[in-house]
């Protein structure tokens, strides 16, 4: 009964870990590359894209895709390491 | 086969395809009526949270908003997907645990004040009606369109079809309905898409045929910025907007996406916490394949609509031009009658007006792809207005027959509840319709409305009611009235009091009456910390509750408090 709560605590802080990682991300492509960079970025070229016009209309979409299923995979992992899984 | 056949049969078929799934998964509980019985695989949530989500206005105005606005037009990309990674990080898998029916019984419950719960649900009732009034202006719309019907019988079909699944089926029907309007909004949406990106560019995917080259080997969008310069526009690739103001739309949108109590409730209908958090993933996934799309189908319009009309004989237009000239979607004036179309950025010498639907209503003729194309089109319109108007109606309808009535008279029966929740569904669909046939003259604005509301009330409450355990009822409740009561006014006064003075000039930080959800969220999480802080801490069930939404394992059992 004691260890439980500590435990308990040490989870919810990798998950708070794992979160302030993961949006952090979601902040750089979106509102740093998209919008407060986008002119910097907009003298790098990808093919026939400005860099920054890119993130801001195609990769940060990608990118948030992407950061759902790190989430889950990141997640799945954490609920097993701690057994708070659900099976 | 004509135009109007393959459109009648395409529609035809779609929405008998929905009524036999509304008579397939008929709900016979409140249980499966408010949240399918919980028992929605990850995969099929995803699919049908991505219907729900994508609106006739994401449908059909999404991008040709953006090709007019070039890249200002991103936020509405960034904003509506990127709400998705807060839901999914921050939202949906604790809401799951939690394990009730809406977003009101959360707010009441963790709050432990039915004041708080009736706060909720007034704010999730002005969002969700806000917001379906459109849906159902948008199946008029289609209707009168490609169906040459009046517009008010457009409103009573959809009407009919929205009513008899969703108060028949409940979250049951609608889910499985919102996955077969799913599949036939986004081939309806790719198939043209395709065809224009390999006609222009010669690559078949458009998300990277808008980053191609078109045929004299200059990269399409470096053509588009040199062409709308030269007419006196911005350049495509760089915008109007102050960063401050993209910044705080951006952020409006999507704290505002994740807040929306018709998105917040579909992962409650998944089986497991675990579930919650892949569905999300799913979701974002296929809204992110319009998403992606949309900017392409975006440049691909105005570039073709230029290069089409711009110096061309007025006499010698596409048929195109002329189809949509009898909708009235684009408007011909030979200003200095030389007998030629000048499309400029000067209103005062401009000859052509275009509505922005047309960039993908006219999209198959203006590719002059055939006919089932067309068709196919109006039933992916019909399809992505049908299921986000189902999913709202059932968050009207619970949120009266469950949030209002069981609170209140906690011992009707299961069976008087469905009851309930089918008149209101009924109510709630008549009402609706209503509103598409008398649009309010403000729709358009009230868009913002719905967004800043969201933001401004829900998505602070809940998160504050997940991450802290210090948040109490009067914090909350004085949030949410605090963050709505200046947003509203924010918005009500340049929107609707003095229109005259809505222009960045007047804006508060240059942020206009779009973004200031933003800030409204931020004085709902200052107002509610500072308010929780000086009252006393939530009753000790309460924490407890909070501890155990924080773990996916079930209530209670591995863990000793």
């Amino acid at each position: 009964m004691s260890t439980s709560p500590t435990k308990m605590e040490r989870y919810w802080k990798k998950n708070l870990q794992t979160l302030a990682i993961l949006l952090s991300f979601w902040f750089l492509v979106s509102f740093g590359f998209g919008i407060i960079w986008v002119e910097e970025l907009n003298t790098i070229r990808l093919g026939g894209f400005k860099l920054g016009f890119w993130f801001a209309q195609q990769g940060s979409i990608y990118t948030f895709v992407l950061l759902i299923f790190i989430y889950v995979y990141r997640m799945n992992a954490l609920d097993r390491e701690f057994n708070v899984n659900e099976d | 086969m004509d135009l109007l056949t393959w459109t009648y049969l395409l529609v035809g078929v779609t929405f008998t395809l929905y009524i036999g799934i509304a008579i397939w998964s008929r709900a016979g509980s409140t249980q499966e009526f408010y949240v399918a019985g919980g028992g929605v695989s990850p995969l099929a949530n995803g699919l049908a949270t991505a219907a729900d989500w994508m609106s006739a206005a994401s449908f059909m105005s999404m991008a040709g908003i953006i090709s007019f606005s070039g890249y200002d037009g991103s936020v509405y990309l960034m904003g509506w997907t990127g709400g998705y990674v807060l839901l999914a990080l921050l939202l949906a898998p604790y809401l799951r645990k939690f394990g009730k029916f809406t977003v009101p019984d959360f707010v009441g419950d963790r709050f432990y004040s039915n004041k708080a719960r009736v706060v909720a649900v007034i704010c999730a009732l002005f969002i969700s009606f806000t917001y379906v009034a459109g849906q159902m202006r948008g199946v008029g719309i289609v209707f009168s369109r490609y169906l040459e019907l009046p517009i008010e019988w457009g409103v009573v079909i959809g009407m009919a079809i929205v009513f008899f699944y969703a108060v028949l089926g409940g979250m049951k029907g609608i889910t499985y309905t919102q996955v077969a309007q799913y599949c036939v909004l986004i081939f309806a949406y790719l198939v043209p898409a395709i065809f224009i990106s390999m006609q222009l560019t010669g690559n078949p995917i458009p998300q990277l045929g808008l980053g191609g080259e078109v045929a004299d080997g200059v990269p399409l969008l470096d053509k588009l910025d040199g062409i709308l310069v030269d007419l006196g526009f911005e350049e495509y690739t760089s915008g109007k907007k102050s960063i401050p103001d993209l910044f705080m739309i951006t952020l409006a949108l999507m704290v505002g996406t994740a807040g929306l109590p018709h998105v917040i409730v579909r992962f409650f209908t998944v089986p497991k916490v675990r579930d919650a958090r892949l569905s999300a993933g799913y979701a974002l996934a296929f809204i992110a394949i319009l998403y992606t799309a949309a900017p392409a189908v975006a440049a691909f319009g105005i570039y073709n609509t230029i290069q089409s009309t711009s110096e061309k004989s007025i006499n010698d237009l596409p048929s195109w031009v002329t189809n949509w000239q009898q909708t009235n979607l684009i408007g011909i004036e030979d200003k200095n009658g030389d007998g030629k179309i000048q499309y400029l950025a000067d209103p005062t010498t401009n000859e052509l007006r275009i509505d922005k639907d047309i960039m993908v209503l006219a999209s198959p003729e203006i590719a002059a792809l055939p006919n089932w194309v067309v068709g196919l089109v109006a039933a992916g319109a019909m399809a992505a207005a049908l299921s986000t108007a189902a999913g709202l109606l059932l968050v009207i309808s619970t949120s009266i027959s469950r949030d209002l009535f069981k609170t209140f008279q906690p011992e009707i029966s299961d069976k008087k509840e469905l009851r309930i929740a089918r008149i209101a569904a009924a109510g709630a669909v008549l009402l609706a319709g209503y509103f598409g046939i008398n649009p309010p003259g403000f729709v358009a604005e009230v868009v913002a409305f719905a967004f800043g509301l969201a933001a401004s009330s829900f998505f602070p409450v809940i998160l504050l009611g997940i991450f802290s355990t210090r948040i109490n009822k009067e914090g909350a409740i004085a949030g949410m009235i605090a963050g709505l009561v200046f947003t509203i006014s924010y918005i009500s006064y340049f929107k609707f009091i003095s229109p005259e003075l809505n222009t960045a000039a007047h804006w508060w930080w240059g942020i206009s009456p779009e973004g200031i959800g933003s800030l409204g969220m931020a004085l709902n999480f200052v107002v509610c910390y500072g308010v929780s802080y000086l009252t006393p801490a939530p009753p000790k069930e309460v924490q407890q509750l909070i501890q155990e939404i924080r773990i996916p394992k079930g209530a209670g059992k591995a863990i000793d408090h």
